[in-house]
């Protein structure tokens, strides 16, 4: 074997784990996701009544304000983790 | 200085603004025109493409939605901006990292197929043409009604200013404009909603008043679901639909939101993908800005307007016509009668106007018993709320002058995104891309100017 196919193999395989933990990532946000605003805000309302917030209940507070603050969290930890990842790869553009 | 003046002079000082930022900002090149140069600084992106994409149905119409049915509309907070998620993660760095000016020419290039790009160019002419006429209306019937001119020569002074703009600065000149657009926007929305907190609740932000107190030491929200449900509307914070409809309901909001063309394409302005993903953090931060004080607009509005009728509550007496026609706590009803979109009749004759849900069986019943013939408040269209708010509230006459300059912002920034992917669609991918592949950069870009002003012309 020559030392390009091992290099070549070595690029495959990292190109691999790079989009592994892409995938992973965005599989987790997308969680992430749907359970504050389809799960907190929508479909386990009734089951968080109990939770008491300002005149009303938590599910109430997720659907018009919770769930865009748990948005904007997820966007930013995103960008962090997948720049963080691009430069651990090496596929940044610095 | 009365009303008109206000209204004139906060308009024309933010046109002067956007057009005097569009000169300062003219591109030179193609790359100018489509992405600015990639050059521009993921804050400012962020900014930008905020009030790209927020448009005078999130100013305008959104607080109004949310205000006349409460926990149900919901959708829209949760929809718009969860669909923004969308895009920022599974969309835009990708496109970014892609390396193409639109978004056909990804779609042409990915897919090996000229006709796969032709089909994008068409679907993204169609969505962006019937979306600009719809602000473009917008801008028409804000300035219809602020500079008491006719609707169709708002819409033509509206696009003018657009032209002017859009067609000289491309990108970059847009850009430029939309942060200062952005800029007017959310301080026309948050100034009155800020004043109207510390009014209900004493808390300087409108997001946390929401979930505050009024000055008995009630819930505001407390408050409001009582007073609505005194008048035999559905509570306030109550979910009444199924559950399974709201969240289709959100679900498709959602999808709509991240396809949007003239967002997406904001995202080849920036240097590097690593901005376009920090840009999208800050564009929803902007985003966020507004759609959390949104909520607080609706519910504090809903509360004075059901206030302002029933200063007693139906237990109490009725607003007087007396009242509506000369205290100046009731002006705007006369100002807003005039636009056709808020009316009332004293039905009865009895010198009150009661204002109830007269399909509700609990009050019907206490009607007959005090002689009620009805509803009397019989048309309150729910997109004047916003416009209306500080006059509701009583609050100066600037107020709603800068009301007026921030919801044509929202209006006038939408347009001028959409117009360039108009633009960019026609001239880049189906002349450049199908028609004529040798075109020169230069005869490009008078294409994309020519189609921009053709465009403006089949919109008017």
């Amino acid at each position: 074997m020559s030392e390009e196919t091992t290099n070549a193999a070595n690029v495959a395989e990292q190109d691999k784990g790079y989009w592994a933990a892409n995938v992973r990532m965005i599989l987790i946000s997308l969680v992430i996701w749907a359970v504050v605003s389809f799960g907190f805000g929508i479909i386990l309302r009734p089951a968080l009544s109990g939770i008491r917030v300002g005149g009303t209940d938590l599910g109430f507070w997720f659907a018009q304000q919770g769930s865009i603050l748990v948005f904007l969290a997820l966007i930013f930890f995103y960008a962090w983790r997948m720049n963080k990842l691009d430069k651990q790869y090496g596929v940044d553009e610095e | 200085m009365d009303q008109f003046t206000l209204n004139l002079l906060f308009v024309g000082a933010s046109f002067a603004l956007y057009i005097g930022i569009a000169v300062w900002a003219r591109a030179g090149s193609t790359s100018e025109f489509y992405a600015a140069g990639r050059g521009v600084h993921p804050v400012t992106n962020g900014m930008a493409t905020a009030a790209d994409w927020m448009s005078a149905a999130s100013f305008i119409s959104m607080a109004g939605l949310i205000a006349f049915t409460g926990y149900d509309n919901s959708s829209f907070l949760m929809g718009w901006t969860g669909g923004y998620v969308l895009l920022a993660l599974l969309l835009a760095p990708y496109l970014r990292k892609f390396g193409k000016f639109t978004v056909s020419e990804f779609i042409g290039d990915r897919f090996y197929s000229k006709t796969a790009r032709l089909v994008a160019v068409i679907c993204l002419l169609v969505a962006s043409i019937t979306y600009v006429i719809g602000q473009m209306q917008g801008v028409g019937i804000a300035f219809g009604r602020f500079l008491e001119i006719d609707t169709t020569w708002g819409l033509l002074i509206g696009s003018c200013v657009v032209f002017a703009y859009a067609v000289f600065g491309g990108m970059k000149g847009v850009t430029y404009t939309q942060v200062a657009q952005y800029c007017v926007l959310i301080t026309a929305y948050t100034i009155p909603a800020v004043f109207i907190s510390l009014q209900l609740t004493g808390n300087p932000i409108p997001a946390l008043g929401l979930f505050g107190s009024v000055e008995s030491g009630e819930p505001l929200l407390a408050k409001l679901d009582a007073i609505v449900t005194d008048l035999g509307f559905a509570e306030y914070t109550a979910a009444h639909g199924s559950t399974i409809n709201m969240v289709l309901f959100t679900l498709s909001l959602m999808i709509g939101t991240a396809g949007l063309p003239h967002v997406i394409m904001r995202f080849f302005t920036v240097p590097r993908v690593s901005d376009a993903r920090w840009s999208a953090g800050w564009t929803l931060v902007f985003i966020a800005l507004l759609y959390l004080t949104a909520p607080a607009v609706g519910a504090m509005a809903r509360l004075n307007i059901s206030e302002l009728m029933w200063p007693n509550g139906t237990s109490g007496e009725a607003v007087s016509v007396e009242a509506i026609d000369n205290d100046p706590e009731y002006a705007w009803m006369e100002t807003w009668q005039k636009t056709g979109l808020l009316d009332w009749e004293d039905k009865n004759g009895d010198g009150k106007i009661q204002y109830y849900n007269d399909a509700n069986e609990d009050l019907q019943a206490k009607a007959a018993e005090n002689g009620w013939e009805g509803n009397e408040l019989t048309n309150f269209n729910r997109d004047i709320l916003v416009l209306a708010n500080p006059e509701i509230a009583s609050l100066p006459g600037w107020v709603s002058g800068l009301v007026a300059a921030g919801g044509l912002a929202a209006a006038l920034s939408t347009a001028a995104g959409l117009l360039l992917a108009i633009s960019s669609a026609v001239s880049h991918d189906l002349l450049k891309g199908q028609l004529t592949p040798n075109m020169s950069e230069k005869s490009e870009l008078i294409a994309a100017r020519l189609k921009m002003e053709e465009a403006i012309v089949v919109e008017v």
